[in-house]
């Protein structure tokens, strides 16, 4: 396979799209958003439980999407789990920088921790939006309260 | 014997034809990933021929001036050439008069031009437009901004699993209050070719006009306005072998005579006083501003080809691409289905792959240097009625062949490789 592709779809990639963590509709949600991605038809839901303190007790995601956008979402959720959230911003902010090439500083991407495997992306100019889709959708969550979230 | 010596003879002499063809393109020549290109994405646009590239080329550096405008010489030469072009058009769709063909940007625009035009003419509270369930986009929200501005109804004419149109769903949808049918002529994503002929005559049985969404049936099928009857026909430059942000929208003049302007100002008018405006003769009514002289001119020299090529040859040598293609894939991998299996299809093979998205399809293809469309081709409702997120989709062109669809299937198994 050549480079660029093994770049893209590494191990961890695929595996978080062949099982997704998180993967569910969250009952007792107090977040939540719905994604598109008009280019391609993508669809992804986001289930947030943030306590008193800002803190994300959990979140799950649910939806149709590509390999990079399914195990983006996945692995995100793992990751901002038991985050503050302004620490899940300062991630999605730098996630941003890495899919679109942009330089971090070793303290950063220290920081992006299993994210760092989406590096590859940035050499797939068509694919940033799948892979920060999931992000873009948690961040619209987190600024508004759902409570209508149960009945959906 | 003699018969298979025969038909060998012609496939022969059809695949020489394409290899000089593929010469015409020098696109063709490209290396992506360091592989030869393999283009199928020609529903969504075509390469140009080189005649092409170098007529707008030679209209910049030796022609470049406003048409309808000056006396001098190149503005002359500039307004000969574009009104040329609008001849060219009428005989290849055989229109009946020059007044009929309008220059537009694309198949979107022309539909919006009429959705707009036709509309505020003809379509108030409680009337029904009739489209099919298979449009483009271009062919459903210029209807639903009508809708939302006059209270119109958008009525839509269903498809069955094959994704044929359901005539007699279509016979039951025709009201007295339905003052307009849309339908596409072949579908982008599904690659149906509809029954037009039988829908304009029955839509006229009721005196209701028929407007053809063109924008995949132009550069596949012959089309002869006078002999289809269809009142409004819809096609873009750019997926006919010609430039971009050209199109056309051919109209029966007994329709664009009661139609109001669609957009106002400089060559659309015969006289403007602060009072009161006379508006220009057809078909310049519905060109205002300096058009897209150079994509109109480059219309014209792609007609030319085309003709150069004989139309039947192109139409038939794609029809057997197409048969080979269908037959290839349908036996290629047991995870391979087509959405789209009308009896009467173009090359156009809309798949998935079980458990993998095209997008991931689209990108493993895209290092072996073939290029298809994924997604949902500007057509959510047919991704809904078929209940898949996305589709990759091959198109077929005039330039491709048998080598390049074998290949093409061979590659599919890379997919099978990174997501196996």
């Amino acid at each position: 396979m050549d480079q660029e592709l093994r770049e893209l779809y590494q191990q961890v990639i695929l595996d978080h799209n062949k099982s997704p963590r998180n993967f569910k509709k969250m009952e007792e949600a107090n977040h939540f958003a719905e994604g598109f991605n008009p280019l391609c038809g993508d669809h992804i839901d986001i289930f947030v439980s943030v306590d008193e303190n800002s803190v994300i007790k959990d979140v799950s995601f649910q939806g149709n999407g590509c390999t990079i956008s399914k195990s983006s979402a996945s692995l995100m959720t793992t990751i901002v789990k038991g985050k503050k959230i302004e620490e899940a911003e300062a991630i999605f902010d730098n996630f941003q920088k890495l899919v679109t090439g942009k330089d971090l500083s070793e303290e950063e991407i220290d920081g992006l921790g299993k994210l760092a495997i989406f590096q590859g992306v940035k050499e797939f100019p068509a694919r940033v939006k799948c892979a920060s889709l999931a992000w873009h959708t948690l961040n619209a969550a987190l600024k508004k309260e759902d409570t209508s979230i149960s009945t959906k | 014997m003699r018969r298979v010596t025969e038909s060998k003879d012609k496939m022969e002499k059809t695949i020489f034809n394409v290899q000089k063809i593929r010469e015409d393109f020098p696109i063709l020549k490209t290396l992506v990933h360091n592989k030869p290109l393999v283009y199928f994405d020609n529903a969504a646009t075509t390469h140009k021929p080189k005649v092409v590239i170098e007529k707008i080329t030679e209209f910049y550096e030796e022609t470049n001036s406003n048409i309808h405008r000056g006396v001098h010489l190149l503005s002359q030469k500039a307004t000969t050439e574009y009104e040329a072009a609008r001849e060219k058009v009428l005989n290849f769709i055989n229109a009946k008069k020059l007044s009929e063909i309008i220059f537009t940007k694309g198949t979107t625009d022309s539909i919006n031009l009429v959705a707009s035009s036709f509309g505020r003419a003809f379509v108030k509270e409680d009337d029904e437009i009739l489209i099919s369930h298979m449009e483009h986009h271009s062919n459903i929200v210029p209807w639903q901004l009508l809708c939302e501005a006059t209270g119109a109804r958008l009525k839509v004419i269903p498809i069955n699993d094959d994704g044929e149109l359901i005539f007699e769903e279509f016979e039951k949808l025709i009201s007295p209050r339905t003052k307009l049918v849309s339908v596409v002529h072949i579908s982008n994503s599904l690659g149906t070719i509809n029954p037009v002929k039988e829908i304009i005559a029955k839509a006229h049985e009721y005196n209701i006009p028929v407007l053809v969404d063109g924008a995949q049936g132009i550069q596949h099928e012959k089309v002869d306005v006078q002999d289809m009857d269809c009142d409004f026909y819809a096609f873009s430059g750019h997926k006919l072998y010609g430039p971009t942000g050209v199109g056309v929208l051919y109209g029966k003049q007994e329709y664009l005579e009661q139609m109001p302007p669609y957009q106002g100002g400089g060559d659309m008018i015969s006289h403007v006083t602060f009072e009161k405006t006379r508006y220009n003769t057809l078909p310049y009514k519905f060109e205002a501003g300096t058009p897209n002289i150079e994509g109109v001119i480059g219309l014209g020299t792609a007609i030319d080809y085309i003709n150069s090529l004989e139309t039947g040859t192109i139409y038939k040598y794609e029809h057997e691409l197409s048969e080979y293609a269908h037959e290839k894939f349908r036996n290629s991998f047991p995870e391979l289905k087509i959405i789209g299996n009308a009896k009467h299809k173009t090359g156009i093979i809309s798949f998935i792959l079980e458990g993998v998205h095209p997008h991931d399809i689209g990108t493993i293809l895209d290092f072996e240097g073939i290029a298809i469309r994924t997604g949902h081709h500007c057509t959510q409702p047919v991704m809904e009625r078929f209940n898949v997120p996305a589709t990759a989709r091959l198109s077929i062109g005039i330039y491709n062949t048998k080598e390049e669809i074998d290949y093409t299937v061979n590659s599919i198994k890379k997919v099978f490789e990174v997501f196996g």
